[in-house]
């Protein structure tokens, strides 16, 4: 007699550790494969999984097996035309080789072994190593947000907090011990005072005595109040800090004349690219679109992107607005600023030292990390040469320079494999 | 096709089973009951059933960790389930109906997705035709414990664990991975395994540990005798060439840890158990389409099965058993399903209505008994001698074989042999050592080692007409140097009995200069 069992609810993936073997020994050529394929992706599917490609060359399982040559005699079915003797021209190899088990075995060759591996595991992947830059002072330094917590209870406090069921225990306990003498007392003498009543002859005096002292016992125990002050407890609350969590990320970009659909795609990947890295770290993460040609706009993500501008570019209108931005909506110690700028270069001339001033003195002290890209394949202008100064003296202020959509990714990644040089140094 | 088994007179019209296409367990049930009964009635002797239904992904699973329900854990199994999770998503592979495990009891998976008259085809097929042949057959008995394996594996699965936490995940896939490229060298083709449960096994387990540590090591007992060594006579180790690689490893390699060597006895272990299958596939699956076949349409005769059921049945089947012929685009050798089940029914036939040649060929089993042949046939033999002795000429004619030589000092390949008078025994004798695994399997063997010396281990090549090793054995002896510690050596051994290095590791310049690769004999 058979047993049925029926496995179908049992949990998937018991092969989940053997997958996991694999990606970690094939790790250095998945992640080159994860970081040529992010330029190629389409810009809005970045959250998808992705096809890795790995030369199946480099994972095959080496075994002694028999190569090709010497001689051999294989039986093949259906004979439709051959007899003993027959002499027949050699296939070419592979072809007619079907009856020879051994060839197969390497027989795939040179394809590619092709695999999906999940959107977890392809951002685990790509964001390796890198970690954003200055959190740990963030934790340190600014510690403002507080949340409270039950701890325990206390005499004192607030009527709001009063814990009635707490207190009336501590009412009940406090009754018993004051009373319990008096009482057991109260007991004793009501007793004599009944053995007294029923004997033949009370002895008046007595009697008069014991009701006297009856009557100062229950006045004492009614005294006894019901509920003291000293039984009161209130719920005790005291506020720990935490740290801060929130972060808001804002996207600074020209939209003048000189940027076109190109360049703003590239812009998009990078600012994709820190959008992801931030999620990572950050429960929720707001995003801020500031676009400005001469004059500097908050705009949602359709039209920062698609919008087509025209006319001169002033940089530090859009630097005046995102610091307007943080001052009314995103408290510096509250929320994890990080900016990202991108631009082709262009600026009025005179415009430039104003960005600098107002970075270093108010946006560079407020953000935890400010990365400026310049998207451009012609010469650096006078934007680039006054922010290169800046970064030297910031270490939470980053230029990169980057020429084609290949770039992306290795400069992103230098941009936070310098965060985690920093940070070692510091600690 | 109707069976013309003559005792079926109990035709019974009144309750047919249901037919579909849906299965439910009580259906489930009620099939395996009737086909338990129709099995009993063949003489089927099988290891209790559990049966399992499990989804397309568990399938993968299975196909992942070599079919077991448990494994250690290791990436070429991780490599593999993606594989076949890919081929099956773009649907260039179909997922097997069933998986059955020689176990006892005897587990078989069935698909969640199979039709009422596939569960039965499939029960039918693994619960009473494979099962029986795990059971019986002489090879099984011998070599495998159906009692022990899934406990076996549960030992070496907690073992690996352990071990990985002990001495980190790479150092153990290291050692794995080496005796991967080996496993098919870990095999004993004449001595006989033990039997022992996991209980004993894992006290074993821990006295061995000891014992063969501290156990002076023979390579390393030569040592503080060195200067007394000129008068002994040069004592060779091994005294004789061993063919099991990473048995002589195990007890040998000077320098591995005890868990190490545990490690290597574990990949020994699965790989013998897997031994048997490899080389009785072309019977154990024809057994289980015979049965199949035959415990369905007797079912069919007593009036249990509609025809809609056995249309169906006779088209999975059909397509099963399907051999295309050498020039069809299909071809990819022959098909073991095809070739075993047309043995067994053949066998059946000769005994049923021998032909004069069959009684020529045949004289012991013509007009005998067609069930206590099978029977004999199943399990006296595996796939090379089955063959030959019971490859009929009939059958040859039927199949169409010729035989092709394929040397490659000629230009052309030459048909030695066709399906007529004069070619049947040598078709037969070509198509039996085309199952013969130590024709498909070079012979290479533990050959000695340099106990006096550098303690290099020397393996030998022993080709077969000249076949070549491939070169994927320059990464084997890599492993091969993981596991022993020092220096190996590769050797190809021609029929005169002279050696060639084909292979150093670590590479040495050879003395005599010969090229390591490429060597054409």
């Amino acid at each position: 007699m058979a047993h049925f069992i029926d496995r179908r609810l049992n949990g998937k993936g018991k092969s989940t550790v053997n997958r996991q073997r694999f990606l970690r020994r094939y790790k250095e050529q998945i992640k080159k494969a994860v970081s040529d394929s992010i330029n190629k992706r389409s810009v809005t599917d970045v959250t998808s999984g992705e096809k890795i490609g790995i030369s199946s060359r480099d994972i095959s399982e080496p075994i002694f097996h028999t190569g090709k040559g010497g001689a051999r005699s294989i039986v093949h079915p259906g004979n439709d035309q051959f007899t003993a003797g027959d002499k027949i021209k050699r296939p070419d190899s592979g072809a007619g080789q079907g009856g020879d088990s051994n060839a197969s075995d390497s027989g795939e060759g040179q394809d590619d072994f092709v695999f999906q591996i999940s959107k977890d595991e392809y951002l685990d992947l790509l964001f390796e190593d890198l970690i954003l830059p200055n959190l740990e002072k963030t934790q340190q330094d600014k510690l403002v947000e507080y949340e409270s917590y039950r701890a325990g209870f206390v005499s004192d406090g607030v009527p709001s907090n009063l814990d009635v069921v707490r207190s009336l225990k501590g009412s009940v306990a406090r009754r018993i011990a004051l009373t319990a003498g008096k009482k057991a007392q109260l007991k004793r003498l009501q007793a004599q005072l009944v053995e007294v009543l029923e004997s033949k002859l009370p002895d008046q005096l007595m009697l008069e005595k014991l009701k006297e002292e009856i009557a100062q016992l229950e006045k004492a125990i009614s005294r006894v109040p019901f509920i003291d002050t000293f039984d009161l407890r209130f719920r005790n609350y005291q506020k720990r800090p935490i740290p801060s969590s929130k972060a808001v990320m804002f996207c600074l970009m020209d939209v003048s004349g000189s940027m076109d659909q190109a360049t703003k795609d590239k812009a998009k990947r990078f600012y994709i690219l820190l959008y992801l890295f931030l999620t990572r770290t950050y429960k929720d993460v707001e995003v801020v679109y500031i676009h400005h040609h001469t004059q500097a706009k908050e705009v949602d993500e359709q039209e920062f992107f698609y919008s087509t501008e025209t006319g001169g570019t002033i940089v530090s209108s859009a630097l005046v607005l995102m610091k307007q931005i943080v001052e009314q909506r995103f408290p510096r110690h509250e929320w994890n600023i990080y900016a990202a700028q991108a631009s082709d270069g262009d600026n009025w001339t005179d415009d430039c030292a104003k960005c600098t001033e107002i970075l270093e003195k108010s946006l560079l002290p407020a953000v935890r990390y400010f990365a400026y890209i310049e998207i451009t394949a012609r010469q650096h202008q006078k934007l680039w040469h006054e922010y290169e100064k800046l970064s030297e003296t910031h270490n939470n202020f980053a230029i990169k320079h980057i020429v084609d959509a290949d770039d992306i990714y290795p400069v992103f990644r230098e941009l936070f494999d310098q965060g985690v040089e920093n940070q070692s140094g510091v600690a | 096709m109707k069976n013309t088994q003559a005792d079926v007179q109990h035709k019974q019209t009144s309750d047919v089973l249901s037919d579909g296409p849906d299965w439910t367990f009580e259906l489930l049930a009620e099939y395996e009951q009737e086909i338990d009964r129709v099995a009993k009635h063949y003489g089927l002797d099988t290891y209790p059933n559990q049966i399992e239904i499990i989804t397309a992904e568990h399938m993968m699973d299975a196909y992942a960790s070599i079919g077991m329900p448990v494994n250690y854990a290791h990436w070429s199994y991780g490599k593999k389930f993606i594989q076949s999770e890919q081929n099956y998503r773009r649907g260039q592979m179909g997922l097997a109906y069933e998986i059955v495990i020689n176990s006892d009891p005897c587990i078989a998976y069935l698909m969640e997705e199979n039709t009422m008259p596939m569960q039965a085809l499939v029960m039918a097929h693994a619960c009473y035709g494979h099962n029986s042949f795990f059971k019986n057959n002489y090879l099984f008995k011998a070599w495998t414990d159906a009692s022990s394996i899934i406990n076996y594996l549960l030992f070496a699965k907690n073992y690996v664990a352990k071990c990985e936490q002990k001495y980190g995940v790479s150092e153990v896939e290291n050692v794995l991975d080496s005796c991967h490229a080996l496993m098919n060298f870990g095999v004993d083709r004449y001595k006989r395994p033990q039997k022992i449960s996991m209980q004993i096994e894992r006290e074993r387990q821990q006295n061995r540990e000891q014992h063969i540590q501290s156990q002076v090591n023979e390579l390393w007992r030569t040592l503080p005798k060195s200067e007394a060594k000129s008068s002994e006579p040069t004592r060779r180790f091994p005294s004789e060439p061993q063919e099991n690689v990473l048995y002589f490893i195990e007890k040998n390699a000077p320098l591995l840890e005890p868990w190490q060597r545990e490690l290597v006895r574990i990949v020994r272990k699965v790989s013998q158990y897997f031994y048997p299958q490899k080389q009785t596939q072309v019977m154990n699956e024809g057994w289980a389409c015979f049965w199949h076949y035959h415990i369905l349409n007797h079912l069919y005769d007593e009036g249990k099965l509609t025809d809609k059921f056995m249309l169906e049945f006779l088209h999975s089947h059909t397509n099963v058993v399907a051999q295309p012929a050498y020039n069809h685009p299909n071809y990819s050798g022959l098909n073991p399903y095809a070739l075993g089940f047309n043995m067994f029914m053949d066998i059946k036939r000769i005994c049923q209505s021998p032909t004069d040649e069959d009684r020529q060929w045949f004289p012991e089993i013509a007009g005998k008994d067609w069930l206590e042949t099978v029977h004999f046939a199943m399990q006296n033999f595996k796939d090379e001698s089955f063959i030959s002795q019971f490859m009929s000429p009939k059958l040859m004619r039927d199949f169409k074989f010729f035989a092709i030589e394929d040397d490659e000092q000629n230009a052309f390949l030459d048909v030695s042999a066709i399906h007529d008078e004069a070619g049947y025994h040598a078709v037969r004798e070509k198509l039996s050592a085309q199952y013969n695994l130590s024709n498909i399997e070079p012979n290479i063997q533990v050959f000695g080692v340099d106990s006096r010396g550098d303690r290099s281990l020397t393996l030998s090549y022993l080709p077969q007409n000249g076949v070549p090793l491939a070169d994927s054995h320059h990464k084997v002896l890599k492993h091969l140097h993981h596991l022993w510690g020092f220096s190996v050596k590769l050797e190809q051994i021609d029929e005169h009995g002279s050696s060639q290095t084909l292979a150093t590791y670590p590479e040495q310049p050879v003395e005599n200069s010969q090229p390591l690769t490429g060597i054409i004999i």
